[in-house]
């Protein structure tokens, strides 16, 4: 297991490299320039070459992209420094670590939810093959899969404010105060988001469940005289859902997408939010610092998938 | 004397794509308490398909016990409850599986699958089915017990995870174990020293023992009684003495000059029966064997044999007389 532990973890290095590059780079490429935004939206700056190039030179923009990107990942290294909003003259690591949080609440509830709902209802579906509830989980899992979240949650705002006058709640209390008004706000948006998780979530414990159950040591396990239950829990369930794990890692980036809409929908103020407001901007190192974070964050949960899925098979946990 | 398991008539069935497949095509057999019995036949003959249906283990769908009457101990397991029959399974009835690879659970150790029976039959603790546990894998000889128990299968070979099996069958002492195969997919020397233990032990214990093979070397060295399948259906039952001396049908002939012998030429003694067995689905007229036998005469094709009696005990299934024919 310790092996297996350092190599999972040496092999982030080279993936985390490689990240950073990209994201440096790909917001390079695109079109539009933020000198020219700021330019032309503030009017205490005059639009002269000269100015041009003094805020070229202040923000390091005159420097050769490779230096560049040196500057940048050895702020971070060596200060924990994600650069400074262009536009709001801010610290983009404190923007971003104040919404974090906001963030991390709504993903982990519509993973928990997705998880919740999906599991018992993918090994019933699997137990009970081709009968009627079998008919009723799979339905659900494919309207799951085909009502877009953004439709759905902009119809959950949308619907009761015209037939009663009520929206969801948006205000957000500190989670010390009241966390359960706190989590309330989430509560309608993660389940929203969880819908189209719990969908595939569902599908893909079905399946394993089905392939599970046609195993020899499951007819090995009926063979004993044990109760179908147990058969279903203590023999299929811990070998079909080890497949099912990695599923959660693979829902992180479809998590954060989901987030920028959702978080937009319902006026909550994490980091899908910040983003789009970024991109709007073209506020470079707000954009930058937003994709790392959300990188690292993928690329960590990945491991930890990893590292768990050793820890339920025998075979790789006890690789020395 | 009465039988401790009476299988009569049995016929399992399994449906696929429109057509029937008669696995167990009305097969009756006897095995009497403490006694070996062998059920020998070639692949897909229905052999593991007998051996789950007494159990009751046949997965429907696919399969469906069509009729016939399996009595246990004077109960008919096939008019039994589920409930009644789980008790039944692992408790008085135990199983041992032909994949040893694949038999146990692969995230579970060993120990608490072997010491499972007990804990669900005899209600016992976990710890307490643990230490008995220790106590059976002692018994069929694997060593350092206490520290196997903690392994998991995959650090088993596949000779010491059919000594887990033997010792998982063996958990709640039944009556009766059937071992479908069990050293099918063993290297040769550990497949002797598998079944010499199986064998030793149902005699300790006391419990009838059912060997499905399709090595007449295993039925000759272990067997009291032998049934000879063919295609769902059993052509030739008897003493083992009785049938390697005076063999009926002429697929018992056939089997047995397959079997490598260790007197005379190889290349000449080793005679695999020519042709394949039918399909299940779609079986020819009559004998189901008559196509592949070089003795089948017009008879053979018109009707199918029934048992008949040879000698007190010995029956075969056969229009022909071998001993004139021949
Ligand atoms: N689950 C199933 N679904 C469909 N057909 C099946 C199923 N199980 C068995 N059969 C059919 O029943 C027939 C008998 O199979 P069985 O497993 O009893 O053979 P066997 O005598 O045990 O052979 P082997 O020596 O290879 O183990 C086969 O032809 C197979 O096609
Ligand atoms: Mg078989």
């Amino acid at each position: 297991m310790q092996r297996y532990l350092v190599r999972r973890l040496l092999a982030v290095i080279p993936t985390l490299f490689f990240a950073s590059v990209i994201v440096f780079l790909v917001i390079r490429i695109l079109p539009g320039d933020a000198v020219d935004l700021m330019i032309k939206s503030s009017p205490f700056i005059e639009n002269t070459e000269e100015m041009r190039r003094q805020i070229e030179l202040d923000l390091g923009l005159d420097q050769p992209m490779h230096m560049q990107y040196v500057r940048w990942v050895s702020g971070i290294i060596f200060h924990g420094d994600l650069g400074t909003s262009l536009i709001r003259d801010t610290s983009v690591g404190a923007e971003i670590a104040e919404r974090v949080p906001v963030t991390m609440t709504m993903g982990l509830l519509a993973v928990l939810f997705a998880l919740v709902i999906a599991i018992p209802i993918g090994v019933y579906s699997a137990v009970r093959q081709d009968t009627l509830g079998d008919y009723v989980g799979r339905s659900f899992a494919i309207l799951g899969l085909a009502v877009p979240s953004f439709w759905l949650g902009t119809m959950v705002v949308i619907l009761p404010a015209i037939w009663w006058g009520w929206s969801p709640p948006t205000r957000l209390v500190p989670f010390v105060e009241e966390p359960l008004r706190y989590l309330s706000v989430f509560v309608i948006p993660a389940a929203i988001l969880g819908a189209s998780l719990a969908a595939v979530t569902m599908r893909m414990t079905r399946t394993m469940m089905l392939e599970v159950l046609r195993q020899d040591y499951i007819r090995t396990a009926r063979a004993k005289g044990l109760e179908e239950w147990l058969v279903v829990t203590r023999h299929a369930m811990r070998n079909a859902l080890i497949p099912v794990i990695t599923l959660v890692g693979l829902f992180i980036p479809i998590v954060i997408g989901g987030t920028v809409i959702l978080e937009r929908i319902f006026v909550i103020p994490g980091v899908g939010q910040l983003l789009l407001l970024a991109v709007q901007d073209r506020d470079y190192p707000v954009i930058t610092g937003i994709f790392l974070v959300v990188g690292v964050f993928v690329i960590l949960v990945n491991l930890m998938v990893d590292l768990s899925y050793g820890l339920l098979d025998p075979k790789v946990r006890d690789q020395k | 004397m009465t039988s401790l398991l009476e299988v009569r008539n049995l016929k399992t069935y399994f449906h696929s794509d429109g057509s029937v497949v008669k696995a167990v095509d009305g097969v009756s057999f006897d095995v009497r308490a403490g006694e070996t019995v062998a059920v020998v036949g070639e692949s897909g003959s229905g052999k593991t398909v007998t051996a789950l249906s007494v159990l009751r283990l046949i997965p429907d769908p696919p399969g469906e016990i069509i009729s016939g009457e399996i009595r246990f101990a004077g109960r008919d397991l096939l008019s039994l409850s589920e409930a009644e029959v789980r008790k039944i399974r692992g408790n008085r009835i135990a199983m041992i599986f032909q994949e040893p690879m694949t038999s146990l659970n692969p995230s579970l150790t060993v120990g608490r699958q072997v010491g499972e029976p007990i804990e669900i039959h005899q209600r016992a603790s976990r710890k307490n089915a643990w230490d008995k546990c220790i106590a059976l894998l002692h018994k069929v000889r694997i060593p350092d017990p206490e520290q196997r128990a903690n392994a998991y299968p995959y650090q088993f070979s596949g000779g010491m995870r059919q000594r887990a099996m033997i010792a998982m069958s063996l958990a709640c002492e039944p009556e009766l174990i059937i071992a479908d195969e069990p050293t099918t997919a063993l290297d040769v020397t550990v497949q002797a020293q598998v079944l010499h233990l199986l064998k030793e032990l149902t005699r300790e214990t006391g419990a009838a023992l059912v060997i499905i093979t399709h090595d007449l070397g295993v039925v000759a060295r272990y067997a009291d009684r032998v049934n000879v399948m063919y295609a769902g259906r059993i052509v030739e039952t008897g003493q083992t003495s009785e049938i390697f001396n005076n063999p009926k049908h002429p697929y018992t002939v056939g089997l047995m000059n397959s079997l490598p012998r260790l007197d005379g030429d190889v290349r000449f003694a080793l005679q695999p029966i020519e042709g394949h067995p039918p399909d299940l689905a779609n079986l020819p007229s009559g004998c189901a064997f008559q196509p592949r036998c070089q003795y089948a005469v017009d008879r053979c094709l018109a009707k199918p044999p029934e048992l008949s009696e040879v000698n007190p005990e010995h029956l075969a299934a056969c229009w022909v007389d071998l001993n004139v024919t021949a």
